[in-house]
């Protein structure tokens, strides 16, 4: 019965966070984005500083109309919502916020788990763009796989420089394993992991499959009220997952310079907001990279650096041990 | 041409070469380092998020006006003498003005009577104003201003058109002209009024100065000058 009761409580735990978090990193982006253009953002939702707006979004989008396009293919249409944002919640529950187990559900292969995963969240869009019935949802799903394509094999390289050196593919396991020499030592696998996982979630300046002055929004472009809001929220989930990875891989989770044991979720939540804090930062300084750039950049830059880094790893755990 | 392609020639001969005399084909490495670029850019971002946002709360704050915007335009209904010069210049034809004709009596008896325009309407439509300004410039007898009030929108185009007893209103809204530069002309108003109080004075010194050689020569001048002095001794005394 406490078995039972401890799961639900942590399945509950994490579908919090899932909810919570996307909102508070939306929330964030409204307000970052617009003090560094000079503005001011939402200031009325809720009375103080607009801290409600993405709550009256929310409201706004449930009242409006659900339309489906007479050409669509319906239940494609209308399933791919929920197929880019539920893999989101599934990785959350395999991510660990602090030692001791403080993990959803510890899983031996979680590395493999949480990337294989991530992955099908692209699903998500390319659904949409094909189901739509669309030219520019279509360019904006096939430009959505052309990406994942392209950043999936770095991402899944610098993932695998990090289970190298820990031995593991535990997600608990790496953190274990973890000494902080190991920020400098994958410092260019934790670089690569980032860019490519900003890229699959295609924001800026990684956003060509929806780039609204060539294919309005892409996949999206045919979507209304809550399953438009429902692949906004997606990407904010995304944010949330890929700043948490990579804090876990490659910044060492919940170890910190002290508190290491009553702290360790305080850390990993710090570590997390930084990375969220750069996804947006990003997003405001640089502008979108053309088609042809972005493969470009996969496929001579971030996979040789990657392949490199797997080698020095491979090198230096055999000098060490 | 010779000059352009040097460097790029021989970069490496040219060590005290001009910052701008780079190798061609390397548009992104400005400064030498590689991706110094890229940080320069967050660099800005961030500079800018630790400033002041520009952000005007007009609702809640007013905005801070020029003295010189052109919000509205007043109308000082009391210096228009219906010369119709604005309404015949407006380009878009957006000035209204109905006057009729008065018979003033005669100012002195035995006069002529004088007939005076009466203005009945004045009225701008602001659906049509461009705001050009060229009914202000024109206008002859400064009946028409600038104002900054600009909170006059309405919910049906035909109530944009503003009647005299609206625009008189906006006539206290105007600014005072702001002041002259430092080293501007003078007005011809006030160089004009400058040159007639110096005339006065410098009649009026040389009255004193006439007055002074009188005293001190009682004797002789006053004799000669006999018929002069009942209007020169009035001078003085009108001054008093």
């Amino acid at each position: 019965m406490s078995d039972t009761l401890a799961i639900v409580l942590r399945l509950l735990a994490v579908f919090v966070v899932f909810l919570v978090f996307p909102l508070v990193i939306g929330q964030t982006e409204h307000k970052v984005m617009a003090h560094m253009q000079g503005r001011l953002g939402p200031m009325y939702a809720g009375g103080f500083h607009g801290w409600a707006q993405l709550v009256a979004d929310g409201v706004k989008f449930a009242q409006k109309e659900d339309i489906v396009p007479a050409g669509a293919d319906r239940r494609i249409f209308q399933l791919a919502p929920a197929v880019a944002l539920l893999p989101y919640l599934l990785v959350l529950v395999a991510i660990p916020v602090g030692p001791h187990n403080a993990v959803g559900q510890a899983l031996d292969a979680g590395l493999f788990f949480v990337l294989a995963v991530m992955g099908v969240g692209v699903l998500g869009s390319l659904m949409a763009g094909w189901a739509s019935a669309n030219k520019f949802s279509l360019l904006g799903g096939l430009r959505t796989a052309a990406q994942l394509l392209a950043y999936e094999l770095p991402m899944l390289l610098a993932a695998a420089s990090v289970a190298m050196a820990a031995g593991t593919l535990s997600l608990p396991g790496i953190l274990d394993a973890f000494h902080w020499w190991w920020v400098p030592w994958q410092l260019v696998g934790g670089l690569v992991f980032f860019t490519a996982g900003l890229a699959e979630l295609q924001r800026p300046p990684f956003d060509m499959p929806v780039a609204d002055s060539e294919i309005i929004f892409g996949a999206y472009t045919e979507y209304t009220g809550l399953r438009f809001a429902l692949f906004l929220l997606a990407e904010y989930a995304g944010i949330v997952v890929l700043a948490a990875l990579t804090s876990v891989l490659f910044l060492g989770g919940w170890h910190g310079p002290f508190g290491a044991d009553g702290l360790g979720w305080l850390w990993t939540l710090l570590k997390t907001a930084v990375l969220a804090f750069g996804v947006i930062w990003l997003r405001v300084t640089y502008p979108r990279l053309r088609e042809d750039q972005l493969q470009k950049l996969a496929w001579t830059v971030l996979i040789p650096l990657a392949l490199a880094q797997i080698a020095f790893t491979g090198v230096v755990k055999v000098l060490i041990s | 041409m010779a000059t352009y392609h040097d460097p790029a020639d021989a970069p490496g001969k040219q060590p005290d070469a001009a910052p701008d005399a780079r190798p061609a084909g390397k548009p992104g490495k400005k400064g030498g380092f590689p991706g110094s670029g890229l940080a320069k850019g967050l660099a800005v971002t961030l500079r800018t998020m630790t400033k002041r946002s520009v952000t005007q709360q007009y609702p809640d704050a007013q905005p801070d006006l020029a003295p010189r915007t052109r919000g509205v335009i007043a109308l000082f209904e009391e210096n228009c003498t219906v010369c119709m010069l604005c309404a015949r210049e407006c380009p878009d034809w957006c000035i209204y003005i109905d006057s009729h004709k008065e018979t003033m009596p005669p100012a002195a008896p035995g006069g002529r009577e004088r007939s005076r325009n009466v203005l009945d309407r004045f009225a701008i439509d602001f659906a049509l104003c461009m705001y050009c300004g060229i009914c202000v410039e024109v206008c002859p007898f400064d009946a028409l201003f600038w104002s900054p009030e600009f909170e006059y929108a309405e919910t049906d185009i035909l109530e944009l058109t503003h009647e005299r007893d609206r625009l008189r209103e906006w006539m206290w809204t105007v600014p005072e002209p702001p002041a002259l530069d430092p080293a501007a002309e003078e007005p011809k108003e006030a160089a004009a009024a400058r040159k007639a109080a110096d005339k006065l004075a410098a009649q009026q010194e040389a009255e004193q100065e006439r007055q002074a050689e009188r005293e001190q020569r009682p004797a002789g001048p006053e004799e000669q000058a006999g018929p002069d002095q009942p209007g020169q001794r009035d001078v003085p005394g009108e001054e008093s």
